[in-house]
Parts: structure tokens; sequence; C-alpha cells
């Protein structure tokens, strides 16, 4: 990987670039206005290429649809990458250059003939070497994705396995080629930035360094520890083993997100102390020993968001909180106040430049005045005369090449931790649609007319077999449990699989279904395959 | 995509009418059956999907040929061969008004009620047709699918100018089904009205060449002489040579001949042709399109209908060496939906053309690729303006486009286009033999070469005449036997609906572009209909309003609403009851015409006006004592 955690391109590359995949994303519903620049790009001739097991709103957009099995991603990229290879398009010049590792990763491609690819992913052997042949001609390629790639228990490895394609071609650090995760709210990537993750401090400096540690210790006048924090499914797995008995919940609603959902509230109301702080009254919460009503950054808040293109932009409050809903940095002053810190009135701004300050590299060049004269600032943008940064890694292409070389990873194909078998023949994917956000806390509150109530979407196929029409109440039960919703008759899928939305969880509680397999290093659970069953219920 | 499909399912019929003009569904997602293994792991769509959208309003056609309106069933499987969102479908159905969306019997029969009908007894057709027949077609059953609404047996419906005019009163036969009917009707009796609705199938005919034979013809000179079926015929009297002639001169030497020409449009602009070719024969981007405009439908303009169906190799071959001089490799011949022969003649003319090698990848056996392909228009008199034309072939809604960009650098397809009318194109084929110099000797010295004017209403003998430029318009109505039964000239019509009035006593215009010009009036697309003294002008005059209500597009505003409250005030005046006082209606009406004029994006609006505005001034129609 390159180190900082951000997409490597901006929107007006996406926009101008040839060829854009789309892998495991579902921008048309899921990242609406990411998806008008992809729109933009379609409108302007780039060919899209859609990576996904259902043929989604998104997918009808692209010149080829893509529709692999569940989970047999990595399968895809290395026998596209030895597809690229045999066919002498491999960026020879690039890979000796900038990268490390290749004759270890050629070796492994070299295990994914087109045949073993089509019976792995079920992708005809024709339509991976056309997109394989697609992506290494083109002169600009983008691949985008999002958590069809990282919501398994090889969430890392496959991610790996894409950035290896844009290694092997070079589609990386140049204008208009690069590889981007694409970012499912405002402000996920600014979370990231200012280090609210469990093993990085402001501007993604790890917290094992030493020397980092000293920059922020000087600033920060207390001594911190050293060593990675939780990731969250750690945290569960440490109230599991009664390690952790107190929690801080902000703006999350674990409650229903979290998969195994029995498992999950049960530890929950195991805790000693649940405290959350949040703009609505969420089934967490609804378990909270106190809750601290928080206000809503977007419009009563001050600060800045960081968008999927890495640009920084301030957030001003356009409203007056409700009752006594409190701005969150008021709350945590306060908090650290009750714990023996006497913080002083820390204004947004006055935090903002204590960013600058710690991750000069990254914030440096960015005052709220430059902010707001550009129209956000892109990082890194390390000084006052920096105009941000359009799209990273350059320095791969430099000449001599900056910073260490990028790694190729040997990454193999590893199927979902569970497969269907007789007893759950189905694979359950979940995922999210246009007019819904996650577990709904946020959009649940108002109507929308795109909406209809959580459905199991079903084949055509699987529903004439099965003796089902729309509307029909069907009972989907998984090894953790089992939930009762009506069938939707869905012509994206094929037969065996189903999907499932987590955006109605008080009706159809679907993360009673999905199965809490993580991958080690992300800590992302495997919200995009379980083994179901699915039966007619009793009325 | 997001094509919001409805539920609706097309019927095997209309399945079939799409799939001769797209072909065969390549995949479930293509609109074909749903294979699991095939179509489970793979679509194929995007660019190449979207691609057809060209084909749009073909499918369009041959639906409503097959079974007489385009149902929802029909249009959702259309959305789901071409992935264009049925709302945008819908948009390009419901422009056209051959094109129905609710429920239409298979008989149709599209009786004309326009300006030079009117004169020559369609009303009398219409009120045969309602006591007979029964009202008009309504547009009830919206949105209904095939199998759930029986629109009955037969029915009609009026017509904007259908192009007839030397015929007239004349009306069009469409009989939807299997192997489909359209046949125009000449001289179109109340009873054989009534008759080509229970089941008779006229065939058609044209007698009136009122200049058949006339030696010394550039332009008529093969119509009703040479046989128009026949490639063979047409060589033996020298067709073809110029095209010879023009892969000898080159694509340089023909532009220059042209510019020495001094030709300019025949479809109502008078642009210079030579400086057109020109320009897009000197455009870097490719590929370049000629584009060849028959969509013929301003009311009393009947010439290129004549050329096309009389002398449908002559057009090939002109658009074959436009082609060529503009480095072309596709030409689109877009004729108006209401020309049914032309149409067949055409496309007879094309394919043996294409047959002897004289269209296609090597044509005369030269490196040069050409071909044309002809496409119907729907019946939307803006498809006739340059942009519009591009949006309808495109399968858009026939919109004009904003000029600039301008379409010799931004055309169809966003391409370099050369378009050109039926009759500018047919002077090509004189200059190219003759030579530009030659040709710019006919006529005046501004207004080279020979001119066809159609003639219609008031007169013994109307028709398509030509003569070369400078000929008077008390000449020309001599020419077509002067007014019949001893009448006198009220008023005379020139340029059509989009053109203007001249009083009776003014028949001295010499008619050129330069004498036009001086009389403040113009030639357009030589529209000549006289009026005599027993016309309604009024009637005439909010017929007029009316068509440009209907045949607004509604895209800009000042055209969508100045051409209803134009029609409103005019009303408004023929009722003797004014808004205020008649002058004050009058300032009203001026008001709105140059709202329209001065603010309209094309020439429908811009011209909106002037007819009436020549009527209300000229004619004095609403003033006491006026000529009419």
């Amino acid at each position: 990987m390159f180190g900082a955690g951000g997409g490597t391109s901006s929107y007006r590359e996406v926009e101008e670039t040839e060829v854009l995949f789309l892998w495991g994303a579902n921008a048309r519903e899921n990242h609406p206005i990411f998806f008008h620049h992809v729109l933009k790009a379609v409108h302007r001739g780039a060919r899209l290429y859609a990576v996904d097991p259902r043929r989604t709103t998104s997918a009808q957009w692209a010149d080829l649809w893509l529709g692999l099995h569940v989970g047999s991603d990595i399968a895809l990229a290395n026998a596209m990458a030895r597809v690229i290879i045999h066919a002498g398009l491999a960026n020879g010049e690039f890979i000796a250059r900038a990268t490390t590792g290749f004759e270890e990763y050629r070796k492994c491609v070299e295990a994914y003939p087109l045949d073993r690819a089509e019976q792995l992913t079920g992708v005809p052997a024709a339509a991976i070497e056309a997109a394989a042949l697609a992506y290494a001609k083109a002169e600009h390629a983008i691949i985008c994705w999002t958590l069809g790639i990282t919501e398994h228990h090889n969430a890392v490895d496959n991610v790996l396995a894409l950035i290896n394609l844009s290694l092997l071609t070079g589609h990386v650090g140049r204008y208009g080629s690069g590889v981007n995760p694409l970012r499912g709210q405002n402000n996920v990537q600014g979370g990231g930035d200012m280090g609210a993750i469990p093993n990085r401090l402001v501007g993604f400096q790890d917290i094992r360094s030493a020397e980092v540690r000293a920059r922020f210790e000087a600033a920060w006048k207390v001594p911190l520890q050293p060593d990675y924090g939780y990731t969250i499914t750690q945290m569960f797995e440490a109230m599991d083993r009664g390690d952790l008995t107190g929690l801080y919940v902000i703006g999350e609603n674990p409650a229903q997100s979290e998969a195994d959902q029995h498992r999950t509230r049960r530890l929950l109301e195991g805790l000693d102390h649940l405290v959350v702080q949040d703009i609505f009254l969420t089934q967490t919460a609804q378990l909270a020993d106190v809750v601290l009503p928080a206000v809503a950054t977007w419009c009563e808040g001050e600060g800045t968001v960081t968008n999927s293109e890495r640009r920084v932009q301030r957030v001003r409050p356009a409203l007056t909180p409700p009752g006594d809903a409190r701005d969150e940095l008021w709350i945590l002053t306060q908090i650290a106040r009750r714990l023996g810190h006497q913080w002083e009135e820390p204004t947004a701004q006055s935090v903002w430049e204590e960013v600058r300050t710690l991750a000069p590299e990254m914030f440096g060049g960015m005052s709220y005045e430059r902010l707001e004269a550009l129209g956000g600032i892109q990082w890194p943008c390390p000084d006052e005369s920096h105009p941000g940064s359009l799209f990273l890694h350059d320095r791969l292409w430099a000449e001599p090449r900056g910073g260490p070389a990028a790694p190729f990873s040997v990454v193999e194909h590893e199927p979902p931790v569970e497969a269907p078998d007789d007893e759950y023949p189905f694979v359950l994917t979940t995922g999210r649609r246009l007019d819904s956000y996650n577990t709904g806390v946020q959009t649940m509150g108002y109507p929308s007319p795109l909406r209809r109530p959580e459905a199991l979407d079903l084949s055509p196929e699987d529903a004439r077999r099965m003796g089902l029409v729309e509307g029909d109440l069907v009972t989907v039960a998984s090894r953790r449990g089992a939930v009762t919703a009506p069938v939707h008759v869905e012509p994206a899928l094929r037969a065996g699989l189903v999907f499932m939305t987590l955006h109605n969880q008080d009706d159809v509680r679907v993360n009673l279904l999905t199965i809490d397999a993580t991958d080690p290093r992300s800590g992302t659970a495997e919200f995009k395959a379980c083994a179901v069953r699915v039966t007619a219920a009793e009325n | 995509m997001d094509l919001h499909l409805r539920d609706a399912a097309p019927t095997t019929e209309e399945r079939d009418a799409v799939d001769r003009i797209l072909g065969a569904p390549a995949s479930g997602w293509d609109g074909g059956e749903r294979v699991a293994e095939r179509d489970g792991h793979l679509a194929v769509g995007g660019h190449e999907a979207r691609a057809r959208r060209h084909l749009l309003l073909p499918a369009l056609h041959a639906i409503q040929a097959r079974v007489g309106w385009l149902s929802e069933g029909a249009l959702n499987y259309l959305s789901t061969r071409l992935t264009v969102p049925l709302a945008e479908i819908w948009g390009v159905a419901t422009f056209y008004a051959l094109l129905s969306t609710h429920p239409r019997p298979p008989r149709v029969l599209h009786v004309c009620d326009d300006i030079a009908c009117r004169l020559r007894g369609a009303h009398g057709v219409r009120e045969r047709l309602e006591r007979e027949i029964g009202g008009p077609l309504t547009e009830a059953g919206h949105g209904q699918t095939s199998e759930s609404m029986d629109p009955g047996e037969r029915g009609w419906l009026p017509s904007p100018c259908l192009g007839l005019c030397d015929h007239a009163p004349a009306a069009l036969l469409t009989v939807a089904g299997a192997r489909p009917v359209e046949r125009l009707i000449a001289n179109v009796t109340p009873t054989a009205a009534v008759a080509a609705l229970r089941g008779v199938v006229p065939d058609e005919q044209r007698s009136r060449l009122p200049q058949k034979g006339t030696a010394g013809l550039r332009l008529l000179g093969r119509v009703g002489v040479v046989d128009p079926d026949k490639l063979a015929a047409y060589r033996a009297v020298g067709g073809y040579r110029a095209l010879e002639r023009a892969l000898e001169l080159g694509p340089d030497g023909v532009i220059q001949e042209l510019i020495a020409s001094k030709l300019m449009g025949r479809g109502g602009a008078a642009f210079p042709t030579g400086r057109k070719w020109d320009a897009v024969a000197k455009q870097k981007a490719a590929p370049h399109y000629v584009i060849c405009n028959a969509d013929e439908s301003e009311p009393g303009t009947f010439k290129d209908r004549v050329l096309m169906e009389g002398d449908p190799f002559a057009i090939v071959e002109a658009m074959t060496i436009a082609g060529h001089a503009v480095r072309a490799e596709q030409g689109y011949l877009y004729i108006r939906g209401e020309y049914p022969l032309a149409i067949r003649r055409m496309q007879q003319a094309i394919d043996q053309a294409r047959h002897a090698g004289l269209l296609g990848p090597a044509v005369m056996g030269k490196d040069f690729r050409f071909d044309v392909e002809i496409r119907k228009g729907a019946g939307a008199y803006i498809c006739g303006e340059e942009t519009a034309i591009f949006n309808s072939i495109e399968g858009y809604r026939g919109e004009p486009r904003n000029k600039p960009p301008f379409p010799v650098a931004v055309g169809l397809f966003r391409k370099p286009t050369l378009v050109n009318n039926v009759e500018t194109l047919a002077n090509v084929l004189p200059i190219v033999l003759e030579g530009g110099a030659a040709f710019a000797r006919i006529g005046t010295p501004e207004s080279t070469g020979p001119k066809l004017f159609c003639l219609s209403g008031a007169v013994r003998e109307p028709g398509v005449y030509e003569v070369p430029f400078g000929a008077t318009l008390r000449e020309l109505i001599a020419l077509a036997g002067g007014v019949p039964d001893g009448r006198t000239i009220r008023a005379v019509l020139l340029g059509g609906a989009a053109g203007m009035f001249v009083p009776g006593d003014a028949p001295d215009i010499p008619l050129t572009f330069e004498g036009a010009r001086a009389a403040g009036v113009t030639l357009g697309s030589g529209v000549v209909m006289v009026f005599d003294d027993q016309a309604d002008l009024k009637d005439t005059v909010l017929r007029i309003a009316a068509f440009f209500r209907d045949e607004s597009c509604g895209q800009c505003v000042p055209c969508r609403v100045g051409t209803v409250r134009q029609e409103e005030a005019l009303h408004r005046l023929a009722a003797r009851k004014p808004l205020g006082s008649a002058p004050q209606e009058q300032a009203l009406l001026e008001e709105i015409g140059a709202g329209m004029k001065d603010a309209s994006i094309c020439g429908l609006g811009q011209t909106a006006y002037s007819a009436v505005e020549s009527a209300v001034k000229r004619l004095k129609l609403f003033e006491n004592g006026s000529v009419a």
C-alpha cells in the first residue's frame, strides 16, 4: 500500500478518465453525488465496468457488467493481472522503477488462468479478458471500490488485489489514473484524517512511532500510550472476554449496525457503563446509562469535513441546535474537565490550528482563510504557498522516485467464511438503497417516494422454483438468527443469491443473520456474505 | 440506466416490429428471454446499447405501422432494447403527430385541413366524415396496453398541410398491419374519403405536371418523362454523368464550380451553397455527414415531393456528389412521413444505385465510400429546421438547437454536417455538368439559376413551375393559367405560412431574392398561393396562427407562449371582440410578434408573425373597408 488512507484521484480526473471500474460499489445508489461525476465521464465517452454480484442500477449504466460470485474478487483481479501480463501489457518500466515484489506477484497470478477464474467467479472468461485488456490498454483508468470489497473477512487482501492491478499497469500516481475507496458520508475521510481510528493519530501518524508520540505529547503535555487501540469488532470481543466494561459511543448505532445482532445486544447490555452521544435516540442510545444530545455537525456545527477526493472544506452552522443539544467540542471539553483536564475553551478553529501544527505535512497550508478562498483544499497541502494535491503518489513517477517503492502483494482467492450448503442454500449479501442510509437513523424519520418496505430480494428463478410471488412473506434464517420479510422478485439477482438492506432494522433485523467473521487487519465484518435458508412464512 | 419500466409487456407483433429494426435481442438484459446461465454473470450495454438511439424513431414507426399506435408494453420493450428511459421515449413518441401513444384504430385517414385544401373543398370532406364515420379521433386511453383497449376499426384526423396543394383537397390513408399501407390521396372527394376508410385503397397517381415535356427545363426535365422506377432509364438520358464529372473535378473542383455558380439554398434561408460545402469540407473533425432535407412541411410547398417522386435518382446522385465534395461517407435523406410515394421511390433509387455500385464502399469503382439512409419524419413541421433534423435523426425530440455552433462544424451526432434542401441539391447536377459560370448566367446577377415555384389556390393549373429567376409574380400566375372564372386576385401568399401576403394589386414583384427583398417580402420555399375575391382570408390567417401554435415545439418560451397568444388575439379580432379597442389589440399582436421574432431560437418562432403581420398591415384584414 501507499501509506495515508485516501482516494488517490480527484473528481475531475474521474470525469476525464477513459476507463472506470466500479468494483463492489453501487455508486448510483450509495454515492449518488460521486455518481454524477461518473456520469459525466460516461457522457464524455468513458467506458464503465461494473464488478458486482448483482446487476445494480450502477451496473445498468456499464458497458460491461461482470457478475462475479460473492467474495471471488481476488480470483477475478488476479486473473485479469495474468491476462495483462500474458498480453505484454504490464507496465515494465513503472514496475521496475516504482514497485517491489513483482516476481512473486507474477508467480501468484499465474495460478489464475481464465478457465479457473471463470469457475471461481462465474464470469465468462471472454468478459474477464475484455475487462483486463480495456484496463491495461487505456491511457487513463481508475478503479473505485467500496463495501463490496471491504465488508469481507479478507477485506485488506481484496483492496490489495485491486491496488496490484494499478501497480501492474502504472494506473496510479498520474493524472486520470488512480485507485479510490468511495466514502459513504461527507466526512468519513475526515474522521480518518483526524485520527478517529484505532491505530493512527491526526494525519495518519502511527501511534507506535516514538517520534510521532513525542510530537503529540509535547503539544498536549500528557503521555500517550504506545499501542494500537481496538477496532469496533475487537471492542466487542473484549466485551465478550470481560476486558472492556465501559463504552462511549459517538454517532454510531452498533446495536443495529453490527453483525450478529443477538450477540451485539447481549454484549452492550452487559456493559457496566454505556454513554451514547448522538443527534437521535438510537436503539443503542436506548440501552445507554447516559445519553448526550449532540448537534448535527453538518448544519449546526462549526469546523471542517473531508470528502472522498481528500478535499477539506469548511462547515458553518446554519441552524441553532434544538433543546439541550450541545456542540460536540463543548461536550468533550466538559468530560475532559470532569476527568481532571482543564482544557481551555477550544473553538473549532483553535482545534484546526492545532491539527495544522501536528500534521503539517498534510494540513499545514490550510488556514481557514485559504479553505474559504479556494473552496476547500485537497491534502496533502504542507504550506500556505501549496495549492493542494489533485492526485496522490506522483512521487512514484518522479525522477528520481520519491519515497519508498510500492510493494506488490501476493493475495490468494479465499471464499467467504460461510459457504451455502444443503441446510442454508442461499448466499445473502447486504447493501444499501438510494432512499435510505445505513441503519436508517438519519433517514427513516422522513418519507421517501422511492422507499419500499424492507424485503428479501430474490431472483425470478428462485421465486418461480419456490412458488413465491412479490409480497409473499418468507422466513430468512441463518445459523445465528431468523427474520421475516416479504419477497421482492428482483431480476438483478441470479439463482442462489439473495439481498437485503440494513435500513429498517426496527422492522427487519437483518443483522441477526449476518456473520461476525472479520478481517483481523481492518476489523470489518463480512456483511457481504453469509449462508441463509428461505422458507415461506406462516401467515 | 434507471429505466423505470412499467409492468406492461409487448405483444408478439410489437416485439417483432421492433426486432425488425434492432435485430433480435442478445440477452435477457436486452429484452430477450432471460437465460439464467448466460445472463446471471454478464451484461453488455452502455455505449454500445445507447449508440443505437438513432434507431428510436424508425422503431417507433415500425410499431405504429404494425399496430396502429404505441402501447405501454411496446414502449417498455423499446426502452429495454435501447436502454433509453421510458420517459425519454415517451417524450419522443408524443412529439410527432403521426405517432400515437393512445389507442388508434388500424385504419386512419389524415384529412388535410390546411390553407390550400381549405380553399378547395376540405371542409366538405370533413363534414361528410363527421356525418358518416363520426367525429375525429380523440386522445382517450393514454397509457393503455394493447390488450386492454379496442380502438375500433377506423377513424380520421385533421392534418396540417400534406404537401399535395396542387391536388387539393388531400388526405393520407394509413393502414396498420403486417403489410401496412400508406397512401397520399389526391383530389379527395367526400365519397372517396369515406370509401378509403371503408376499405378502398386508392392508387397514388399524380396527374398534375403542367410543364411536363417542356424543353430546356433543368430541374423538372425528367419529371413525368423518364421512368422514375428504373436506374437504366435515368442513365439513358445522361443520369450519373454529373457524378462522373464530379469525380474528375475532385472535391475542391466541385466546390469551386458551386461557388462560381452563386447558387443560393432553396429551402427558404437562401444561404450560399458553395460556401456551406466549403465550410464543411474544411472541418477537421470526422466523420462528416450529408443530410438531404426533404422534410418539406411548409404549407403550400410541394416542389421537393414532385422532384423525389419524379426524378429520385437525381437526388441520390446529387447527394453522392455532395458526399464526395465534403468528404462524407454517410448521407441521410430525411423525408417527411406524409410522402409515402416519395419514400418508396427514393428507397428504390437508393437500392438500385447501391446495387449498381453508385453507392457503397467504392462508388463508381473509385476509392470513395458513400451511402444514403432514409429517415422518415413522423409529422412535425419543426423537423425541417436544420438543427431539429439532427435531433430527430439521433432519436431525440425534434427540437432545434442553439446556434452557434453551426451545423457545418457541429451537426449530426455533433459532427460537421452539410444540410441541403432537395431542390438545392437538384441544382448541383446542372452546375457540375454545365459549369458554375454558365449556371451563374441564368437568372439575374444576384439570383442565379432556375427556380421552382409551387402554385396553388385560385389558379387554373396549380403545380410546380420551373422558371429562370427574374419572372414576376404576374408572369408566374399567368403561366399557371391565371385566376379561373373571371375572378380577381385578392391576395397572394408568398413563401408559405412563414411567408407574407401581398395584395392582389401588386403582382409585378420580381420573384428574385433581391426583388423580394426590395418589396419587403420573402420567396421562402417558393410558395405562391393565390386567393381570389371569394376566399375567406380571415379563416386562412386563423388557420396559419393555429398551425404555428400546433407546430411550435414548445422548447423556447417566446414561441410556445407567443403562438398561443397570437392566435387568441386573432380570434378576438375576427369575432370583433378585441381586448380594449381593435388598434390596441393590433398593438398587442405587434408586441407579441416582435417578441417571437427577437427572442425565439429558431425560424419557426421568428417567422410565426410574418404572415399575420402582412395580413394585418398590408391587407388591413381587421379594419373596416379592408380588402378582405
